[in-house]
């Protein structure tokens, strides 16, 4: 129900740099199955019988990339759609129900082209093609039993009921008592094989109001919208997820309609289970309901490659909110060899009091209230951005971060990090990952996201290795290579005086 | 491999009809003919509790899964005892305490201790008490808790990192409006609590500046007594050692005075509409709000039905209606707020876009009004009850959440098995109840109604409801240049 940009890349931030020995690695192999069905979704099994209760993650290969030209926000804008039921759940009559939906279709289509006519607009006849379309919704309503799907769930005892969407993927989420396996077999797999585009336009008006909350009424989000679109000219990671507001006022159910269906295909999905499940009982139920959903070829993945960045760009944004500075260099996306380098960076500039960033500008220069640096912006599929950014305490302008910024990053390309340093980034990434590994949710969450990143799940044992293996030398290398100022892209927020501000809400 | 091939091509040909003919029969099409077997009995393992001779509680909760040894240290005393000239000293002390070190190291060396050895220790506050947390690996446990104990025992509360946390506070101040949702949720507690009531009270540039070094040593020693503590621990242990080695940690610790609970009266708003204009956003942030209710409170098991059934999840009448149907909002929701010892807050909120704003407190309104008219029905009930009694198990599904329940009832001085007393409590609501608890504590007359919006696109001015009191919430200025700690010398540091 809502989309993450960036706090879903911390998580996978802290899971890339985790490390552990062998040991627990082949504890894990124990407790793990893992089977890719003949439909080719890849089921993960995690046995946890800490407690009589289940956790599972759904991980679809599709996020806001996949979204079509003029149609930003259509996968964020399926995954609320993931929530209204099927042919079986959700209506008192299908057959007339869908019948009903059909002709919203068509009513909505024949609105939109009249609405969106660039000459000759007939406003009589719009009013009454809106009505018409209007109408025809709230015949189709009548079939509606509102909120069916998580009302069968709520009523089960769920917990933690979410999902969300971003650039690179799209994942649902929960948690049931244990005796309920079979009840979330059948319900997961029923919604990715017949969801029904019920409730589409009331819908998107609360997604819409999901675009003010989190973009237009907030400053952060402002500055964040407005600098990754300038970072990306050619690679669709510069559309925003949750989609621009005409986007999100034009397309229609049968645009979700088609998005699911191209690209809710079981090759495209991992499905972690943890918690109190007995793979020998728990993977026939999981085969019998998941391997109904057909499969067909998986769809033209392919995106623009960003071209490289060549001067500096910048946006302020004059607001009448508190300072704000960030800055993003692009590196290669999380399969590149120097994954664990950039992760090895991001823990020594950012991670706690001992970090570098701290020290230099909350504690010592007494410029910023908090600064740190982070990779994975806004998504890490693709080549992406590795950002600093510092809060900038009062009296201290933005541009004043970016020197103490780029005085560290000097640091780090001229200077060798200390042994102490190295060490402390590897000792703390081991006693992360054991601490990912105390409950159902994270667990889900790791496992489903290493499988399917990686084909793997193992990887998520192996960053560790990689992290091991980054030397003082790498680290220069690589901060010689990508903190250029070529290659920066600058987001500000300058404080204004309430009437001076500009680019505030539309 | 062959046979699974099989099945799967037998399921999508039954898929494939199931839209023109009945499902066969031995395909599951409907979730109800799925059967879900009782949950098997759960008896979650229950911590050891010991009390010292000098009063302090210790619970110990032995969870071997992980090689890792977690605690947590809560005293009594909290920001709601502090001085009102000095709000913001106890958000001060929780941090100062820990980045100020101990006698014998800094809290830098404190940091790099620590993080050569990834484990942390951290310390906070809030409205009743003080806090310390760790969480190491299960090797570097003593190690580690030599750090807790010597913070507990030996703080020193530096001046450099005073000053350090009154601009950081400054800051945290000076950014307190720019997010419109912070600023519904502090406002709207005002109104509920009074704007002056230590519930509800913020720090600001002077009762910031006010507070000195001396005032966290006075703090400390006022209320760090081992009577006033209780410590938990869960991980990878031996109960019997940890015992022994918390009791020569602790034992020879003598007791101090007790900490009383400050004697505080409640002022909520009176009813009627606040607004709080913000040119920069196109969505109204609105909350009703008036007082709540105790969590001892006989009526609390019919409340929280009633809130489920009304303000709660997917199911409840406030998503159903305003969301679901209206398609007005993101996010709505609320309830009867609860507090273990002082009442919580009954609070309505949702957002929608400016242009519906006057519309939207108008449906909120419709939904308080169809309470008495068409009243929580026996449907509604069934499944709040179902969803509260049916995840019940996720409130003790971890040893540590086991543990955290625990110390909460210790400290507030409920039973210990208050969990199992609302579950019987809840089993037992009825219709009558939630009907009763609906009337009792939600009038739609006695809400104090914020609206945080863009005034000059919404629907209908706001007056168009009732009288309307605008809400100042400009930021006092600091007191003076001079009292300003940005700009005075840095202060040397106490060694």
């Amino acid at each position: 129900m809502k989309y993450r940009a960036i706090s879903f890349l911390t998580i996978l931030f802290a899971l890339s740099a985790a490390l552990a020995g062998a040991q627990d690695l082949a504890s894990f192999e124990k407790r793990i199955t893992v089977k890719k069905l003949a439909n080719g979704l890849t089921v993960v099994i995690c046995e946890r019988p800490e407690a009589p209760v289940f956790s599972f993650f759904t991980h679809v290969d599709a996020g806001s990339v996949q979204d079509p030209m003029g149609k930003t926000g259509l996968a964020h804008m399926f995954e609320h759609m993931a929530f209204k039921g099927t042919d079986k759940i959700g209506t008192t009559d299908y057959p007339a129900e869908k019948v009903a939906l059909a002709k919203v279709e068509e009513a909505y289509a024949a609105y939109i082209a009249e609405r969106d006519k660039s000459t000759g607009r007939d406003e009589q006849k719009l009013k009454q093609l809106e009505k018409t379309w209007q109408d025809d919704i709230a015949e189709a309503e009548k079939y509606v039993k509102p909120n069916e799907f998580p009302q069968i769930l709520e009523s089960n005892g769920v917990e933690g009921l979410n999902a969300f969407t971003n650039l690179d993927e799209t994942a649902y989420h929960y948690s049931l008592p244990g005796n309920r396996l079979e009840l979330w077999a059948y319900l997961e797999s029923e919604r990715f094989m017949h969801p029904v585009m019920r409730e589409f336009y009331k819908e998107r008006n609360v997604v819409i109001e999901e675009r003010r909350l989190r973009t237009d009424s907030n400053p952060v989000g402002r500055l964040l919208e407005q600098f990754v679109t300038a970072a990306y000219q050619a690679h669709p990671y510069h559309r925003p997820t949750i989609g621009w507001m005409s986007d999100l006022n034009s397309f229609s159910a049968t645009d979700a309609q088609k998005f699911f269906d191209e690209y809710y295909i079981p090759s495209n999905m991992v499905v972690a289970v943890v918690g109190d499940v007995k793979p020998s009982e728990a993977m026939p139920i999981i085969e019998k309901y998941f391997g109904r959903i057909p499969s067909h070829e998986k769809p033209d993945e392919r995106t623009t490659t960003e071209p490289p960045q060549n001067s500096e760009r910048r946006v302020v944004l004059r607001q009448t909110a508190q300072p704000l500075y960030l800055e993003g260099y692009h590196r290669p996306d999380y399969r590149s060899k120097d994954d664990a380098v950039y992760d090895a960076i991001a823990d020594l500039m950012s991670n706690g009091r001992t970090s570098r960033l701290y020290r230099a500008l909350v504690r010592d220069k007494k410029i910023a209230a908090d600064s740190a640096g982070f990779t994975g912006l806004p998504g890490n599929k693709y080549p992406h951005l590795f950002a600093f950014y510092a809060f900038p305490m009062p009296g201290h302008k933005p541009e004043e971060m970016g020197e103490a910024i780029h005085s560290e990053i000097e640091r780090l390309k001229k200077e060798d990090i200390s042994d102490e340093e190295l060490k402390m980034i590897t000792t703390r990434a081991k006693a992360n990952l054991l601490r990912g590994l105390a409950n159902n949710e994270g667990l889900a969450i790791q496992l489903a996201t290493y499988q399917a990143r990686y084909d793997d799940w193992r990887e998520l044992f192996h960053q560790v290795e990689n992290l091991d293996k980054v030397t003082k030398a790498d680290i220069r290398r690589v901060a010689n290579q990508t903190f250029v100022p070529t290659n920066r892209t600058v987001g500000i927020i300058e404080t204004v005086a309430p009437s001076d501000q500009k680019g505030g809400a539309q | 491999m062959k046979s699974f091939a099989l099945v799967s091509f037998i399921c999508a040909a039954v898929l494939f009809c199931i839209t023109a003919a009945p499902p066969a029969t031995a395909q599951v099409s409907d979730w109800h003919q799925i059967k879900v077997a009782p949950l098997p009995a759960f008896h979650p393992q229950e911590p050891k509790r010991i009390k010292l001779p000098n009063g302090l509680v210790i619970f110990l909760q032995e969870d071997h899964e992980l090689p890792l040894i977690d605690g947590s240290i809560r005293i009594r005393g909290g920001s709601r005892s502090e001085a009102a000239n000095k709000v913001g000293l106890l958000e001060i002390y929780g941090e100062v305490w820990r980045t100020g070190g101990t006698k014998k190291q800094t809290g830098d060396q404190l940091d790099d201790y620590l993080e050569i050895r990834a484990a942390k220790v951290e310390t906070g506050s809030n409205q009743d008490s003080t806090t310390i947390g760790w969480s190491c690996l299960k090797a570097d446990f003593d190690d580690v808790f030599k750090g807790v104990s010597d913070l507990l025992r030996a703080p020193e509360f530096r001046e450099e990192k005073v000053d350090l946390a009154q601009r950081e506070l400054f800051d945290a101040i000076s950014r307190r409006n720019d997010d419109v949702g912070g600023i519904a949720a502090r406002e709207s507690t005002k109104l509920a609590y009074g704007p002056q009531s230590p519930y509800a009270r913020v720090p600001e540039y002077k009762t910031v500046a006010a507070v000195t070094r001396q005032d966290l040593l006075d703090w400390h020693h006022a209320h760090v007594h081992p009577n006033n503590i209780i410590l938990g621990v869960t991980g990878d242990f031996d109960s019997v050692a940890m015992e022994a080695k918390l009791r020569q940690s602790f034992g020879s610790w003598t007791a101090g005075p007790a900490i009383e609970k400050p004697e505080i009266k409640f002022q909520p708003a009176k009813p009627g509409y606040y607004l709080i204009p913000k040119e920069d956003v196109n969505q109204s942030n609105i909350r009703m709000v008036t007082l709540g209710i105790q969590r001892n409170n006989p009526d609390y098991y019919a409340a929280q039905v009633f809130n489920e059934a009304f303000g709660g999840g997917f199911s409840s009448r406030l998503f159903q209606s305003i969301r679901t149907k209206k398609g007005l909002a993101y996010g709505v929701g609320g309830g009867i707020g609860s507090a273990f010892d002082h009442p919580g807050i009954l609070r309505l909120s949702m957002g929608t876009k400016s242009q519906t704003t006057v519309e939207s407190i108008q449906a909120l309104y419709d939904e308080v009004d169809r309470l008495a008219k068409q009243p929580i029905g026996d449907e509604e009930i069934q499944r709040a009850k179902d969803s509260i009694l049916n995840s019940f198990v996720f409130n003790f599904d971890s040893p540590e959440k086991v543990l955290r329940e625990r110390m909460a009832y210790e400290f507030y001085g409920y039973p210990a098995d208050f969990l199992e007393q609302y579950r019987a409590g809840v089993e037992k609501v009825g219709k009558a109840d939630v009907a009763r608890v609906a009337a009792k504590y939600l009038h739609k007359d006695q809400l104090a109604v914020l609206v945080v919006g863009n005034t000059t696109d919404f629907d209908k001015p706001l007056a168009s409801l009732g009288p309307v009191t605008n809400v100042d919430i400009s930021i006092p200025p600091p007191p003076s240049e001079a009292q300003e700690p940005a700009a005075k010398p840095d202060a040397k540091p106490a060694q």
